[in-house]
């Protein structure tokens, strides 16, 4: 395979993964973990597959077009950095993926945790393999997203919902300060193409805008490796099954933020503010987080502290601006990888089998244990620093940078060593307490669990990375020195200094620093004894300064006592006066610019010579002032009346659109008018009577009521006259002349085949507009229809309506006729008329729908009067009628009809055009004539099925509720016992079982 | 005439700001579809008055501005039209749900004063 797509592998195959997991049954642990260990070690081999190009200085990469216009492309770039931290991702994760099919219990759902897993091994390896920084912002984000998903696995426990909110909004703030940074990045730049950014350091050092977006970035990089102001969410992170600890809150995840601080440190690095800000923030969380870690009590929090303070080591390393430094911290991030990764699993491995993590119930697990013990003194010592394991070496080459960096900052300089030193006695000091504590004393009693050694397959990972500990710890050239080597060649170039990696250096300076801060550790943890045994809580001098208390402290304020203040200011409960805000913020809005206009309006624009007035649209006009007032004024206790007044002011405006040149929309405001009166119609049945004139209010409340209306009147007048006055004004101007009009009028029918530009522009040029309102439609629909099935009415409207209630018993009074005799009778010449007439509107509509490329007409206009018809069905003869003789199933029209809309689209794809591209060709048909075919006619067809299932969909969901408001009052009163009920609860039981 | 649509569009408008004020859901419902009207006519004022020029090309050319009435206010207009009909839907069932639930019609989910 060529290299490009191995890499492309690598980062796909995770995800690919983690989907396949995701869909495995909920307790198929052995499945999940058979597919989630070969993922990754397939990943594995591919990574291993780059190494030879990459070992020559050779950068593979994988590039795709995005949206070039912005400079974002998706780029997959390694280089021999991102070979390291890629081989770390997928070499750990599986170890880790082994170990956690024997932590994880059989009554987890496993399947779930893998796919996580596998998602955030996709996820870490994009993120350093990225070669545009937007992208790996994405990336970034997507492991902040799954940490949260991890860390929150057990979300039954307080602590995992807690500890995974805690973690994602720290990780995400940071987030969202890195994207700023990125983007300031790339505007210095001109690009956000990694290669471009890192050949531009002087430029972005430069920069006025550098020290905001070291700031961004810094804030990013921190909160994603726990550094100090940012630490405290990570031991709060524990709460993660420990395979998760082992895996992202130790090798991978926040080793992110100091990845991508070594990946920008070549552009970025020399200036005082870098070694300020990083150098600073690593300083003190390498001294703070060493210290905390002694006293927790919890294996995990140890394990936690102690990340955070190996981390802060790295941070500083790459905030001294040393190249020697440099390469310390790539070294280091490297070995704590490994020993931290095992630590955890030995904590694992001593939670699993002891039922409990914390050091003071513990102790004497080195004869129960024996093997797993050994190993977690091999890993701890790595994490003190002993010579011959792996931490030492790293260790001693910060010892010697401590000494030696020349800091532009004297105060640095000074503090360095002492501070290194300090740090390295807590480390010794802790470690010892982690392995005295657990391993060693007297037998443990009352443990939850009888400790004895885990099977051996859960063993193999910790047994794997002790072993590099140990063998980079004693030949550290000839096992990670060409790794090693190739990463900070990546990083600095040509600019690579000479270090050597050797075990014995002679008896140097950093050696006697070794050996003193060894000695002061064991001394440390020997004084602190007494205080230890006590076994208190929290951390001697530190009690009051604690991160998470702010955190929570600004949690609250912001998500309760701000949000409590903001809805008291700006929010309402009532409709009324938000309503009434609404419309006097927008007549305010509008007038607003007459005011703030210089010359006068009068004078504005070049006017048009005025049309003629035509008297008979005047009287038309006349009568549609009348109706839209009158229904205004009947609307409260007449609603028929005001519901036929508003039809009438509907038609006016339909006369309207035609004589202003408009027939598409003459004809589809007809036909909407048409489904509208009736739905309303159907809704009317569920209203509440309301009687005029009864008035018994008091008379303050009446004064009221009149003191509201005046208000109301006063605005509705104003709202009324100042859109007229706003209409005339631009009726009677010059349009602006470059109006995109001509663009469509030009284009429809050379470049889209239609002499209808309405249509064309609907199906063709604006076709994704098109396919968006579809889906609304669609949504809006289901969401009627949602609504309407749990539908309870008013108690005061179950009943049958009184006109239906007379006919039957008129029917019930005479032996001649059955109940329901006279319903059915009722207008029975104009129903047969309408039944005859289904056949003619469906032609009807086909011939509107075939027509509409070129004339008034399509699929909005088609799939509105196939509607019609289908509604006039169920006016003539009732549900239960059309439903025996149709099949009614507007779900699957407009399920079909969405996918036909879309599927025209992506069609386009196949012969390699953009979405929704549309083809057209006139063809000369026998008998029709010639008729235009395009695709735009296959997306239109889709647009009349949506069109014709919604509004069908939205009008039976509405004339169903009689049906079952019917079945309820005899249930109320007699359970239903007579087998002719069954017919009638069938067809409406199989519409509402067909969604 | 287009003093006499202008006035049109601000009746429908003025008895739709009404309407929307009113305490009753049928009032507010009858008035959104009154101010949609008058929002959908003035839309498509806003491509001017042309009579008798709807947007239909004469086959294999392309058409002048000159010639024909503004398309895109149209097309707008027209797709505006149909979600307007959807919402009006909605609005309805979510009234009449309104209505089961609270047992009033009040846009508020109650009785003034109760």
């Amino acid at each position: 395979m060529p290299d490009d797509l191995l890499l492309l592998a690598s980062v796909g195959l995770p995800f690919i993964g983690a989907l396949a997991a995701g869909l495995l049954p909920t307790y198929a642990r052995n499945a999940a973990a058979w597919l989630a260990g070969a993922v990754a070690l397939v990943c594995l081999l591919l990574v291993w597959g780059l190494y030879s190009t990459v070992a020559e200085g050779g950068v593979v990469r994988f590039e795709v077009g995005w949206m070039p216009g912005l400079g974002l492309d998706f780029v997959l770039r390694m280089d021999g950095f991102a070979w390291v931290f890629a081989g770390l991702i997928t070499g750990i994760g599986f170890l880790v993926v082994l170990y956690a099919r024997y932590y994880m219990s059989a009554e987890d759902p496993v399947p779930r945790f893998f796919s996580f897993l596998l998602a955030f091994m996709g996820s870490m390896t994009g993120l350093v393999l990225s070669g545009n920084l937007i992208q790996l912002v994405f990336f970034w984000e997507l492991t902040s997203l799954l940490s949260f998903l991890l860390i929150g696995y057990w979300y039954h426990l307080q602590a995992a919902r807690d500890g995974a909110r805690m973690a994602m909004t720290i990780t995400a703030f940071g987030g969202l300060a890195l994207l700023a940074g990125m983007l300031v990045i790339g505007h210095i730049v001109g690009s956000y193409d990694l290669d471009r950014v890192l050949a531009s350091g002087d430029r972005i050092r430069s920069h006025p805008l550098y020290l905001l977006a070291l700031i961004l970035v810094a804030l990013g990089a921190l909160t994603k490796s726990a550094q100090f102001p940012f630490h405290f969410w990570l031991p709060h992170a524990m709460a993660a099954p420990t395979p998760v600890s082992a895996y992202l809150h130790s090798a991978t995840l926040v080793k992110a933020g100091v990845f991508l601080l070594a990946r920008l440190w070549p552009v970025m690095a020399g200036t005082d503010a870098w070694l300020w800000t990083i150098g600073t923030a690593g300083l003190i969380t390498l001294l703070l987080g060493a210290y905390v870690a002694i006293f927790q009590n919890d294996l995990k929090g140890l394990l936690a502290y102690s990340t955070i303070s190996h981390l802060g080591l790295i941070t500083l390393l790459l905030g001294l601006n040393s190249r020697l430094a440099m390469v310390a911290a790539i070294f280091h991030t490297m070995n704590h990888a490994t020993f931290k990764a095992s630590l955890f699993m030995a904590a694992g491995i001593i939670d699993h089998e002891t039922g409990t993590r914390d050091i003071r119930r513990l102790s004497g697990l080195n004869r129960s244990m024996p093997f797993t013990s050994r190993l977690a003194v091999v890993a701890a010592g790595a994490m003190a620093g002993v010579p011959l394991l792996n931490g030492f070496i790293s260790k001693e080459m910060f010892f010697a940078e401590s000494l030696t960096a020349r800091a532009s900052v004297p105060f640095f300089h000074d503090v360095l060593p002492i501070a290194a030193m300090l740090a390295s006695a807590f480390a010794v000091a802790y470690s010892l307490r982690f392995i005295h504590g657990a391993f060693f004393g007297p037998d443990p009693v009352d443990l939850p669990r009888t400790p004895h050694e885990p099977p051996s397959w859960m063993r193999f990972p910790v047994e794997i990375l002790v072993l590099a500990c140990i063998m980079v710890g004693i030949l550290p050239a000839a096992t990670i020195g060409p790794f090693l080597d190739m990463a900070v060649h990546a990083v600095l170039g040509a600019a690579t200094p000479r270090y050597s990696l050797t075990v014995w250096h002679g008896f140097t300076p950093p050696l006697v620093m070794s050996l003193i801060a060894l000695a002061a550790g064991v001394l440390i943890y020997l004084l602190l004894q007494p205080y230890l045994r006590r076994g208190a809580d929290g951390t001697p001098l530190l009690r009051r300064v604690e991160g998470q208390r702010i955190f929570e402290r600004t949690m609250v304020f912001l998500s309760w006592r701000l949000a409590r203040s903001l809805e008291r200011l700006f929010g309402t409960r009532r409709l009324q006066p938000q309503l009434r805000l609404v419309v006097v913020v927008a007549v305010l809005a509008a007038a607003l610019p007459l005011w703030l206009r210089e010359e006068p309006l009068a004078e504005a624009g070049r006017l048009l010579a005025p049309t003629e007035i035509d008297p008979i649209l005047a009287l038309v006009w006349a009568v549609g002032a009348v109706c839209a007032v009158g229904a205004a004024w009947k609307a409260k206790f007449h609603r028929l009346a005001a519901l036929i007044l508003l039809g009438g002011a509907g038609l006016v405006t339909c006369v309207t659109f035609l004589w202003l040149s408009a027939p598409d929309l003459a004809l589809t405001q007809l036909l909407v008018e048409v489904v509208t009166t009736v739905l309303l119609l159907l809704g009317l049945r569920w209203l509440p009577q309301r009687i005029g004139g009864a008035g018994t209010r008091a008379a303050r409340d009446l004064a009221e009521a009149t003191a509201r209306r005046v208000r109301d009147f006063i605005i509705a007048v104003v709202a009324g006259a100042g859109l007229a006055t706003l209409a005339y004004a631009a009726m009677t101007r010059q349009p602006p002349p470059d109006s995109i009009a001509r663009h469509f009028l030009e284009r429809a029918y050379t470049e889209g085949g239609g002499a209808n530009v309405v249509n064309v522009i609907l199906v063709d040029f604006r076709g994704f507009d098109t396919l968006g309102e579809i889906t609304v439609l669609s949504v809006v629909a289901l969401t009627v229809f949602a609504l309407l099935r749990r539908f309870r009415p008013a108690p005061d409207s179950v009943e049958l309506p009184e006109q239906q209630r007379d006919q039957d018993a008129y029917d019930d009074a005479r032996p001649d006729r059955r109940v329901g005799d006279t319903a059915a009778d009722w207008l029975l010449v104009p129903a047969l008329v309408m039944r005859l007439l289904f056949p003619v509107i469906g032609m009807v509509a086909v011939f509107l729908f075939l027509r509409g490329h070129d004339l008034p007409g399509g699929g909005f206009v088609a799939g509105l009067t196939m509607s019609v018809a289908i509604i006039l069905q169920y006016m003539a003869g009732g549900t239960l009628w059309v439903e025996a003789r149709l099949r009614i199933h507007p779900l699957r029209w407009m399920g079909l009809g969405l996918l036909l809309a879309a599927g025209t689209g992506i069609g386009s794809w196949v012969f390699g055009y953009p979405f929704l591209t549309s083809y057209f060709a006139y063809e000369e048909l026998p008998v029709i004539g010639t008729v235009p075919v395009a695709s735009a006619l296959l997306f239109d067809l889709g647009v009349f099925l949506l069109v014709v299932g919604a509004t069908v969909l939205n009008l039976i969901a509405l004339a169903h509720q009689s049906l079952r408001g019917h079945r309820t009052v005899p249930r109320a009163t007699a359970p239903p016992t007579a087998v002719a009920s069954a017919p009638d609860r069938a067809p409406a039981a199989a519409v509402a079982g067909d969604g | 005439m287009e003093l006499i649509l202008a006035l049109g569009i601000g009746v429908l408008a003025g008895s739709g700001v009404w309407l929307l004020l009113r305490p009753r859901t049928f009032q507010v419902i009858i008035g959104l579809s009154l101010l949609s009207y008058a929002v959908n006519l003035f839309i498509v004022a806003m491509g001017r008055l042309k009579l008798g020029a709807p947007p239909l090309l004469e086959h294999g050319t392309a058409g002048d501005p000159a010639n024909y009435a503004d398309p895109v206010p149209q097309a707008l207009v027209l797709t505006a039209i149909v979600i307007g009909f959807a919402t009006t839907a909605l609005f309805l069932v979510v009234l009449l749900a309104s209505r089961g639930l609270t047992g009033t019609d009040h846009v508020e989910g109650r009785e003034p004063g109760s």
